[in-house]
């Protein structure tokens, strides 16, 4: 598999992917 | 002490716009465009002129924003980076900027001083710092993302998003 971060739009996908997760992680801790 | 906060967060976001709009440059701009000038022979202009200006305000953007950025948390300093005290949103956005910050001094500027010249390598240590240089780059474009989502919290973000 390509790694993702070979073109820009992989980068974008991957940013907005992390901020979902770490957004949850951050609910979690805050609530 | 209050106007210390405030100089911090002002600086902060000066240098933060210098450092991270740099970040896209690179990503956006100059990398695809070294390649359409590698392939007609103009990449001197950019190697040159262009990149070692663009890494100087680059990297040393990254260190005022990141001492600016812990002047402002002050004395929440340790809550933000143990996400104590309900500062775990600020807290992330902390970690990713600490992190992208060592990206920059530790991987990006000592591999691009190789691909540059301003440091002897050979052919195949160039081509290895190429592929590190443009992965940590990509990498901080990535952590940007969620970076500047943490870091941008304020009010909407704690009434959208319970921040």
């Amino acid at each position: 598999m390509k790694n993702p971060l070979e073109s820009i739009w992989g980068t974008i996908i991957c940013g907005l992917i992390l901020t979902a997760i770490l957004y949850a992680i951050a609910r979690a801790l805050l609530h | 002490m209050d106007y210390v906060p405030a100089l911090a967060r002002w600086i902060h976001f000066l240098a933060g716009v210098t450092w991270i709009g740099l970040l896209y440059y690179f990503n956006l701009v100059q990398t695809p465009a070294l390649k359409a000038a590698t392939a007609d022979g103009t990449a001197a202009g950019i190697t040159k002129h262009v990149a070692p200006l663009a890494l100087l305000w680059f990297r040393w953007s990254a260190v005022v924003t990141w001492l600016m950025g812990a002047a402002l948390l002050g004395n929440q300093f340790v809550n933000a980076f143990t996400f104590q005290g309900g500062m775990a949103g600020i807290g992330i956005g902390a970690w990713l900027g600490t992190i992208m910050l060592f990206n920059v001094w530790v991987l990006i500027w000592p591999n691009q001083q190789k691909i540059l010249g301003m440091k002897p390598a050979t052919d195949d240590e160039k081509a290895k710092a190429r592929r590190v240089a443009l992965l940590a780059s990509r990498t901080n474009m990535m952590l940007s993302i969620p970076m500047l989502f943490f870091m941008a919290g304020g009010w909407s973000h704690r009434a959208t998003f319970g921040l």
